[in-house]
Order: structure tokens, then sequence, then C-alpha cells
């Protein structure tokens, strides 16, 4: 069946199986290679999109269940690549092997988006879904609170949810 | 084309120590420089890639009229930094500008490149000299065309930021202008082509933000997951739960008939690799791959299970106690009077350890896209060795090497599981039956966790004794690991050189091996993520037994370093690990005294006043060349729950901390594995398969367990070594030494989650 929805602000149609994980319409069938699949039951975080601003686990979220809502992915959390985390993660070299980041960035900016200035315990709290196997979450840490204290610049993708 | 060559041969035994490079004019007036390659190399084949309207230098360094330097980073990126790494070390020493210089990565071909391989902490110790020899041969003849061009000696010339100056004048000619005067130069011998004075360096020693960070944070960059061709399939591949297991027949016209699914087919063992290798295992291929999920589901194979069904982690356990009871199956080591020193020794103790299986789970699931035409296979995979999978594909196959190309992709994490080349070889063969159709091949995370070659598991029956002046002098370990007819599977070996090898002078090391049908392999500091926990452990129960401050107790024992005995009499170190031996190569005690002395300074050791239930611990290790000492502080709640408050690390890794950002992110990141290791990692087998099967299961570390991690590093006048691996194996000792402090429980056996921590 046909599914609509919006997609970083684009309209899609997609005519796939009303189960199918939005992770995999993303990936396999819009192409669009940002949001990663890493285990499949929501324990890893690396599928984080936002859905209506909420941050999703993609891998679970059935695409019949996001008709017309907008989503945001990684390609679309800024026009330029200069939301403040983004702008962050790249002052303080965050990534190692970098799959995760995606679900990371995503999982951060909806955190920033609700807590403008979060305590570490409010970063524990919204970010503990998400893994990083190699670890880099020292910088994740410090890279929100610095994106925290970055003014929101054009691109900065708000406009998307 | 006209090729200059240097006229002494290249032969393969000579130019390890002495290597020349080949220079060649191209079309477009450019000149390649060859490099350090040792075999096989020809300057045609060099060019074959190259644009003719590109003017060209070397396998790894391109130059365009208009400035741009394009430097080829040769190494598999899985995180650890290199692809950033080494194209720094050419760019410092050809003096470009880093903001100015493009990254490439280059594919799997043995004929331009060496060691095009992640693993074993070792393409810093390998490459920095190379490299840099590489960039400053490009120099220098970029340096003797300006010469030419301006008719002045080269003496006095200077360069900077892609410019070679006239000092005097304060002439300048841009390095892109001189690539075609180059080209008619011989090129200087890179053995004796002159660096850099390190005071000198513009690039190395600063923090260069990785060189694919910007495409990620964007997410742009491209993984092997995400590789796409034209018209495509998706395939999962199905193996039997246990290990080694035959796929006998299966419900493959159901399957086929599935929504979106094309083919299923069984695929036989082939080839090379063993476990690692193409095993049995059933094929579903169709037009998604959560498509091909869905027919999975319906998949209903009949195994034949084979021999490995009658294993389980519980077999082991009983068969290790008993064997630890018998004479071992092998002496690896014995030094002095082991027996004697026991007796008259005024405190002695004994210790059983046991560490895990663990999985390596890299985040990005193991694939592989590959594409079968025409009796030649192209692949693209996120393998650590491209070399060593190309090898696995020849033989699984049938191929001859050179109708395999293998394309490096960057690889969501690697921590060895990427040595092996499975999935690599699974994609080949099911590609192999599906001529002139690009296939995917993408395991779920269940495939990974119940197929990973483990971290073996291992067994350490110690005990040890302390003289009246509480000084360790005895001290024997029977190592009851994996393997048979004498030999350990792999990563499970200890080899007789491992610390505390040379430092006691009565020392024994036995050895005991279980047969094994579970795969095993290295995984990040392999051997030493297992061995430090067991042997720093029962050091620190040695020098709580002398009633010695554990800091005091290894300093002494560093203290006590003998010179090694003749080399014959001993077996190598272990595969892999590049732990123990003698200096240079080997272990250091001076160096280790040195880090452990800082640590303990930086984290303010002795000089704390815990709490009950809140303690510090201290541990070393030495592996892959670099020596690493580390304070963990715990606290553990009264109903036992473990919380790392802080840990303090202190690396020598020699004389060059080459990426600051990178060496400091590469650390963190290690102590925080090893801390996820010794919390809740372990894999069970039970009826000859994996029990754990996702992160459920499986736990990662999360971003609420991640303690502060203070990292320093003591720069020495050694030789520049890795920092992939080394910094991992101290910290899980000195968590569990930290426990014992915090509670007075001995941790012997890991993971920690199945401890009994509670206390008060």
């Amino acid at each position: 069946m046909a599914v609509s929805f919006k997609v970083n602000g684009k309209a899609v149609s997609v005519d796939v199986s009303e189960d199918m994980p939005l992770l995999w319409v993303l990936r396999d069938v819009l192409d669009m290679k940002g949001t990663k699949y890493g285990c499949g039951i929501a324990q890893c975080g690396a599928c984080t999109v936002h859905v209506d601003g909420n941050p999703t686990r993609s891998c679970q979220r059935r695409v019949a269940s996001v008709a017309g809502m907008n989503v945001t992915t990684i390609e679309g959390l800024s026009s330029d690549g200069t939301h403040p985390v983004q702008r962050a993660w790249e002052e303080l070299d965050v990534p190692q092997c970098g799959y995760c980041q995606a679900g990371q960035l995503m999982s951060a900016a909806a955190l920033l988006a609700s807590k403008p200035n979060p305590s570490d315990a409010d970063i524990d709290q919204a970010m503990n879904g998400n893994i990083c196997r190699c670890a880099t979450y020292l910088r994740i840490r410090q890279a929100i609170h610095r994106a925290a204290q970055m003014p929101a610049t054009v691109g900065s993708g708000k406009s998307n949810r | 084309m006209t090729t200059l060559q240097t006229p002494e041969a290249t032969t393969e035994t000579r130019v390890d120590r002495r290597s020349f490079l080949r220079v060649t004019a191209i079309a477009g007036g450019g000149i390649l420089l060859g490099s350090y390659i040792k075999f096989g190399e020809t300057a045609e084949a060099f060019a074959a890639g190259t644009a003719a309207a590109e003017t060209a230098i070397g396998n790894f360094i391109r130059i365009t009229p208009d400035g741009i330097v394009t430097i080829i980073a040769k190494n598999p990126e899985i995180g650890q930094g290199v692809k950033t790494m080494l194209p720094m070390l050419i760019a410092d020493e050809l003096d470009v500008d880093w903001k100015n210089v493009r990254i490439e990565q280059a594919p799997l071909d043995t004929t331009k490149f060496q060691g095009q391989s992640a693993g074993g902490s070792t393409a810093t110790p390998t490459n920095w000299e190379p490299m840099r020899r590489v960039g400053a041969a490009a120099r220098a003849m970029l340096v003797a065309a300006a010469a030419q061009q301006l008719g002045v000696p080269e003496a006095e010339l200077e360069t900077a930021s892609g410019v070679v100056r006239h000092r005097a004048s304060r002439k300048e000619v841009k390095y892109g202008e001189l690539v075609g005067k180059a080209a008619t130069l011989t090129a200087p011998d890179l053995a004796t082509v002159k660096l850099k004075d390190p005071k000198d360096f513009k690039i190395i020693g600063t923090r260069v933000t990785g060189v694919d960070v910007k495409d990620i944070v964007r997410g742009q960059a491209k993984f092997g997951i995400d590789m796409v061709l034209p018209g495509m399939l998706y395939a999962s591949y199905v193996k039997c739960p246990v290990f080694g297991g035959k796929a006998v027949k299966a419900n493959l016209d159901e399957i086929k008939s599935q929504p979106g699914i094309k083919h299923a087919f069984i695929v036989d063992q082939a080839g090379q690799g063993g476990l690692m290798g193409l095993l049995s295992g059933v094929a579903v291929v169709g037009d998604n791959w959560w498509l091909v999920q869905q027919a999975r589901r319906k998949l209903d194979v009949t195994w034949d299970e084979g021999a490995t069904a009658s294993q389980s982690s519980e077999g082991f356990a009983s068969q290790a106690a008993a064997l630890s009871k018998q004479a071992p199956h092998q002496n690896l080591r014995k030094d002095g009077d082991f027996d004697g020193a026991m007796k008259s020794a005024a405190k002695t103790a004994e210790g059983a350890y046991f560490y895990p299986f663990i999985a390596h789970a890299p985040l990005e699931p193991q694939n592989t896209t590959a594409l079968f035409k025409d009796g030649k296979i192209e692949i693209w995979s996120p393998t650590q060795t491209p070399a060593g999978g190309r090898g696995i594909v020849q033989s699984a196959l049938e191929l001859k090497p050179e109708d395999i190309t293998i394309h490096i992709s960057r690889s969501g994490g690697g921590f060895g599981r990427r040595l092996s080349n499975d999935y690599m070889v699974e994609a080949a063969a099911i590609a192999k039956q599906i001529p002139g159709v690009p296939v995917k091949l993408l395991w779920t995370r269940e495939d990974d966790i119940t197929h990973d070659p483990y971290r073996p598991a291992g067994f350490h029956y110690f005990s040890g004794g302390t003289d009246a002046s509480g000084k360790l002098v005895a001290w024997r370990d029977h190592f009851v690991t994996f393997g048979s007819d004498g030999r350990p599977v792999s990563s499970a070996a200890l080899g007789g050189t491992e610390f505390p090898a040379r430092f006691i002078p009565n020392f024994v090391i036995d050895q005991s091996l279980i047969p094994l049908g579970v795969p095993t392999g290295p995984l990040r500091a392999p051997g030493s993520n297992g061995i430090a926990f067991a042997v720093q452990s029962f050091i620190d129960e040695l020098a709580h037994a002398a009633g010695k401050d554990p800091v005091q107790f290894r300093l002494e024992l560093l203290a006590n370093e003998q010179p090694a005995p003749a080399q014959a009499a001993q077996p190598a170190g272990a595969p892999g690990g590049g732990r123990g031996g003698p200096p240079p190569a080997g272990f250091d005690g001076k160096r280790m005294a040195g880090v452990l002395q800082m640590v303990a300074e930086r984290s303010g050791w002795g000089k704390q006043n815990l709490p009950k239930g809140t303690g510090m611990g201290v541990a070393f290790h030495f592996s892959h060349r670099g020596y690493f000492a580390e304070v963990v502080q715990a606290t553990v709640s009264k109903d036992g729950a473990v919380k790392v408050d802080k840990v303090w690390v202190v690396g020598d890794i020699g004389a060059q901390i080459i990426n600051p950002s990178n060496a400091e992110n590469q650390v963190q990141g290690a102590v925080l594995d090893g801390i996820a290791e010794a919390l809740g990692q372990e894999i069970t087998i039970d009826k000859g398969r994996a029990v754990q099967q996702n992160f459920n299961a499986y736990p990662l570390l999360r971003m609420r367990q991640a303690p502060p991690v203070d990292v320093a590093f003591k720069v020495t006048e050694f030789p520049v070594t890795g920092l992939g691996e080394p910094a991992l194996p101290p910290v899980v000792p000195a968590l569990c030494n930290a426990i014992f402090m915090a509670t007075g429980k001995r941790i012997r056996s890991l993971p920690l989650s199945k401890q009994d921590l509670k206390w008060g």
C-alpha cells in the first residue's frame, strides 16, 4: 500500500508493506543512508530519527504509523550541516568509527530542543539509549554542552520539525 | 610515456631497508613517484588509474596545477583514525597546509602498498618513518625542480605551505607549478632523504579532526552497509547455530515463493579459513533486505550440527577445574626453584581466575557487496585485512588473485572482528551463483553476535609467595586454555615471556588445553585483554598478602628485572599480542615504572580518604609496544551495584603523539571498552551455540556508565608506537582491584554482573 509522509520537509509516497519499518524505507526505498541499522530491536539508537520532532527508533516504527507525519533524518537536521550539534561534534572531533553518530546527533538535537541547557543528568537520561561502541561518550557529553552554548544559525533545521 | 628508473635492482630482500623512488613522466607533464613498496610494481600500473589531465606524484601523492594536494590513505579506517594519521605524516614532510590536503582511500593493491591492514596497533610503528620519507622525497624533488627553474642552488631554497621560496630574493614557486619540471628529475633515495627535525613539525603533534568527520555529522559518510549498485539484490546468509554445522536440506521452494524473494539456495563449505571461512549455509536473496528477513522467518533448515553440539561453557569450566588438579600438558617456562621458594616463603596466596568468551560487536553489522561477472569478482567490504579476504575468496571460489578486486569501505568499528573475512567470502559465494547481478549481504545483529570469532575464555590457576621483606619470590600460573596438539587456538596463547616472567626468580608457567569447536580470534588487545585481568589481580592479592601498598609492591617488582635468558629456551611470545619478550621489542620495567609513578601522582594515590564502599585500584600492562598504567576509583553500593567514578591513565608510546585529539579519544574509548567488558559482557556456549544474540543480552557500555577518564602521555625518547589497543587491558584489573578496596571482595571471575558484590 502507498504511505505518504514528509521526510526533511519533502513529501514522499512509498508503495510498500505497511509493516515495513521506517528504517528500511528510508535506507532501501528512499536511498537515504545516513540513518543506520545496528540491532533491529531499539537497543542501540543508531536508527534514531525525529517523527514530528520526537526522537524515534526507526527500526521499530512501522512505516504506516508515520503517515501524514514529518520525519527528520540526519540528512535534514540542518540544510547545510550547521546545526549546533553538528558544529560542536566537528569542533570536538567526536567520532571514531562514526557509525552511531547520526543517531547520537538526532537524540542530542531533540534533547536541546526540549532542554536548551541540559545538565549531565539530563544528558544521561536522553542519551542512554544510544550506544557508541567506540565509547566516545565523554566527547558526546562535552559536545552537547558546547552546542548548548552556540547560537542556532541559518540552516539549523528547526523548521523541519 | 617515459620511465625513468634508478638503476639499482629492486629486489624484495633489499628494498625493506633501502628503497628507491621510481619516477615516471606522464601525459600532462606530471610525475608519479613510486613508493617504498617492495615488489612487482610497474609505473604503468600506477598511471593506469590516473586521469590524463591530472598531474600526479606517486602512489601516495598527487598535486594538481592549482596546488591541490591529494594524499592516498592506504589502510582500512575502522575508527582508529588511520585515514587521518598516515596522510598527516606525508603532508608534514611534504610541507603543505593540512587544510589544502584532500584524502583518498586506496583500494587493496599489493603492487603499490605494503601492510594494508588494521590490526595489532601496527600502523604507527611500521609507517612512522616510511610515510614521512615519501613526503620528504616528494618535497626534495620539488625543491630540486625549483632550483632549476630559478637558477639557484637548492641550499638557498626553503619550503612552507606548498611553496618553494628563495630565501635571499623572496622569489616563490608554488608546488603545482613545479610538477612538470620535477618529472624530468631523478628521485632521491628514500633511505637517505632528509627528514624534518621534530621541532619543525607543523601538522604532526597538532589536534587534527578526523578527515571524514564533516561527512559523518551530515550523514554523508559511506560505510560498507551503505553501498548501492544498479540492480542490486539483498541477501541474508543463514548458518547453523552450532559452529561448523552443515545445511542438509531446506524448504527452498517455499522461501522462493515469498514476496520479493528471487533466489534461495544452499552453499557448501569451501576454501580456507576454517570456522572463519566459507561455512555451509542457506542464502536468501531478494529485492530488499527487509523482505529477505520476512522470508527468513519461514526458513526451515535441517542441520547436521556436528561434534561441537556437545560443547558448553559449563563443560569447559568443569574440564578446566579437573585439569588444574592434574599435571599440566606443557611447561612454557621454568626459572629457579618454585617449590622450594614456596616452602620458604613468608606469605603465600592462591587464586583461580576466569574470564569468559566475549564478542566484538562492532556497531555496523557485517556486510559485503559483491558483483561476479565474466569470471571476475569485484568486492566492496568493510574489512580490516583486505588481503586476507582476497586469499579466502580466492580459495573458496577458485579464482586467481588478479580476478579479485577489493574496495576498502569505511568500517563502522572493527576491534579485530573484521580481521576475519567470513562475511566477505559469503557475499562472494552468493554473488557467484547470480552472475552479473550485484548482491549486498547484510548480517543481522543476531548473526553477528552468534557467529563471532570470540575472545577466548581462559582459566588461570595461580600460586605465589613473598619473602619476609615482602618481595615477590615465587609465581606459578597453570593456564588452562583452548586448543589441541599442544597448540592454543587463535588468541588463546600466553607464551613463556609474558610478564611477570624475568621479574620473579622462581617462576613457572604451565599450560593445559581443552579442545574447542567455537571460533576464536583477536579482540582489541588480544590475549592481553584477559591476561592482564588475571595477572594484575593476582599481583594485587600478593601485595595485600605481603601487607604492601599495591603501587609500592609493583614498583619493587618492576625494579627486579632480570636479563632475558637464552631465547632458544623460551617459546615465542603469543602471536598477535605483541606482548612479553625482553627489550627493545619487549617489556622494559623502567618504562613501566615511569608510567606507574606518574599515574599514582595524577590520581592522588594513597592520599585520598575514601569512605567504605569506595576504593581505588591500580594495574599496568604492556602490549603492542605500549606501556600503560591505570588507576580506577569505583563505588559499590551495599546491594552490590558497581559505579566507576573515575579513571586515570598514563601511557608511554614513545617520542611523539602524532594526533593528540585522536590519541585521547582512542585511549578514552579503549578504557571505556574495557569497563564494558568487565561489567557485563559474556558469551555463554550451550549445546555448541552462543546463547546471547543481541544487545539486550550482551550489554555494551552506555552514557550513564561512562566515567571521566583522565589521559596523560609520558613522552619518552623511544620509537613511536601505536595506540588502538594498549590502553585497554589495565583498566579491567584496576577496576577489580578497586572493588576489592571498596568491599574486601576479590574478583576472580568476570563479568562483574555475575558476581555477588553485596557488602555491609
